[in-house]
């Protein structure tokens, strides 16, 4: 096709995206983070040091729900076996540290290496199928992963293994809780500008055009195939990062990590925060170990209630927790 | 004559016992639109499919300007100049009008592996793709999403996403679906405009349109080609009207 002059209309088409979005939505949401890094900072002053590791918590599941949202969310890709890279990203950290390698210098790149390499290995042959085989082989995958570090018997086997103590990263001492917090909170952000920058580049058009409707992509020119795959595995490699966050929070790392229940909330809050929104997955972890923190408090059978919230939530509330950020209580 | 530029020889697929495409061959030349007609179910989609590499041939070869693509993918075809609209509208519901020819426009230009600009901000491709817009009249429409576009203008959209791709082949399949008399009248002036340098398979029910538009026709029955002339000829042939046009 000729390219004729620029019409004075083109201009209007140019639209560079507003991460935060727009109106009130944009208020509630930048309200929203920064409440997210504040509150516990100020319980940490106080001296609550429980707020603090409640908040950081919240942050490190929300990398992982941000991560699982970039493909489940934007790419369509309905994966049930996400807590597998959290738990490959802790055991990075632990299986060094078990060694007497304590540098997070070692550690990080260690977990985001071997989930993508995790990645690209399940996710080649996973994305040859759809649909409802792709939840069920994604999650047997993760089961696989499960039930191998189960059986690694050195390192803990069904026992877990303690982390003695955090990654080094020299430069800065994540012992301190505070400092844990400001850098997984740092993380968060980097994650989200990541995904924010991915969904609105060439690749992420690709990306949620293959969600939206794949055959015609295919007629379009695109190998959907090789992008549906990168997808997957920038979400896998970012997800083992938050994994070895998780690793260091917890202390602690037992392959139950991976369990397939584990993917199943990491979905949970994808989609109660609102799938294929950018800030989404951080409400919904925000939200989800909230109600679960709450429920808790009452009852051991919180689980009942909270199975019940989350159906009721699923289907009236459309577009989750940023659905009603967005919109307000209308429907 | 002008070049040939798509080739179909010896096309046969069956599903368990049924002969949906049964040793089918046409042609479709340079500045041509060459229509393929047919009752329900004598085996246009599934013709389209193969044509498209969707689906395999159990027999026979396709080929596009000399060279045999009957087993090249179908995201490959895209990138030697074939193009195709949907019977059913098949446009990204989400995106705006815009985005969906601008996406289009992005296939054909370079792969996609950039993980940074906004695409939005792009001049190079919103501006091919406003032209294609303007080129089927929805320019004005642009920043509308494509869910609220009415019937006939997602129609038109198809064929802007078919042209953004700037093809040499293009194959529209049922542009004219559902589509009011008055809708498929601007159809008919909008494709009559494409064929200038290109080849156009349009395989179509409007019989109306079909005749005002094709230079050829192929009349498909079970799975056969039981015909192939230019509009009066295919009118006058006996077996055609027999076949087809008979019952309608």
């Amino acid at each position: 096709m000729k390219i004729q002059e620029t019409s004075p209309r083109l201009d209007e088409h140019l639209k560079v995206p507003a991460m935060f979005g727009s109106g009130r939505g944009r208020v509630v949401t930048i309200l929203l983070m920064a409440l997210l890094l504040i509150l516990p900072l100020i319980a940490w002053y106080a001296g609550n040091k429980f707020y603090l590791d409640f908040s950081t918590r919240i942050v490190c599941l929300a990398i992982a729900a941000v991560s699982l949202n970039l493909i489940l969310g934007f790419g369509g890709m309905v994966s049930f076996g996400h807590a597998a890279f959290v738990g490959i990203g802790a055991y990075a950290v632990g299986i060094p540290a078990y060694h007497g390698y304590e540098s997070a210098w070692l550690h990080f790149p260690l977990a985001i290496g071997s989930a993508s390499l995790f990645a690209l290995f399940t996710g080649a042959i996973s994305l040859r199928t759809k649909g409802v085989y792709f939840i069920m082989i994604t999650m047997a995958f993760a089961q696989m992963a499960f039930y191998f570090f189960l059986s690694l018997e050195e390192y803990g086997g069904d026992d877990g293994m303690t982390l003695w103590s955090r990654s080094d990263f020299g430069i800065i001492n994540i012992s301190d809780g505070l400092t844990f917090f400001l850098l997984c909170y740092g993380v968060l952000a980097l994650c989200v500008y990541l995904v924010f920058r991915i969904v609105h580049s060439r690749f992420g058009m690709v990306l949620r055009g293959c969600n939206s409707n794949e055959a015609r992509m295919k007629a379009l020119g695109y190998n959907t195939y090789a992008y549906r795959l990168t997808a997957y595995v920038i979400s896998g490699a970012m997800c083992g990062l938050a994994g070895a966050l998780i690793a260091n929070l917890q202390d602690y790392i037992t392959a139950d990590t991976m369990t397939w229940t584990r993917s199943g909330e990491l979905m949970f809050m994808v989609i109660l925060g609102g799938a294929g929104s950018l800030f989404g997955p951080v409400f919904g972890a925000g939200a989800f170990l909230l109600i679960e923190e709450i429920l808790s408090a009452y009852t051991i059978y919180w689980a009942l209630p909270f199975g019940i919230l989350l159906i009721l939530s699923v289907l009236f509330v459309k577009g989750g927790v940023n659905g009603l950020i967005q919109r307000g209580w209308r429907r | 004559m002008s070049e040939v530029l798509l080739n179909v020889t010896g096309l046969r697929k069956s599903f368990g016992g049924v002969l949906a495409t049964d040793d089918v061959a046409l042609d479709v030349r340079q500045d041509e639109i060459h229509a393929v007609i047919g009752p329900n179910g004598a085996g246009k989609t599934t013709l389209i499919t193969q044509l498209f590499g969707e689906q395999l041939p159990d027999e026979g070869s396709v080929f596009f300007k000399g060279a045999n693509i009957t087993k090249l993918p179908t995201h490959k075809r895209a990138g030697i100049g074939l193009a195709r609209s949907f019977q059913i509208t098949s446009v990204f519901m989400g995106f705006s009008v815009l985005d969906n020819v601008a996406l289009a426009v992005q296939a054909h230009d370079g792969h996609s592996f950039k993980f940074w600009k906004p695409a939005a901000t792009e001049i190079k491709l919103r501006r091919v793709a406003m032209q294609a817009l303007a080129q089927v009249g929805l320019d004005d429409r642009a920043s509308r999403r494509a869910a609220e576009l009415s019937h006939g203008e997602r129609r038109q959209l198809e064929i802007a996403m078919a042209l953004a791709t700037d093809p040499v082949f293009l194959l529209l399949d049922e542009p004219m679906a559902g589509m009011g008399a008055e809708e498929s009248a601007l159809m008919v002036s909008l494709l009559k405009s494409l064929k200038i340098g290109r080849a156009i398979l349009l395989v179509e029910h409007d019989m109306n349109a079909v005749f005002e538009l094709a230079d050829r026709i192929s009349v498909l029955v079970y799975g056969k080609i039981i015909a192939t002339g230019t509009p009066g000829e295919i009118r006058s042939n006996a077996k055609v009207r027999e076949a087809y046009l008979g019952e309608a």
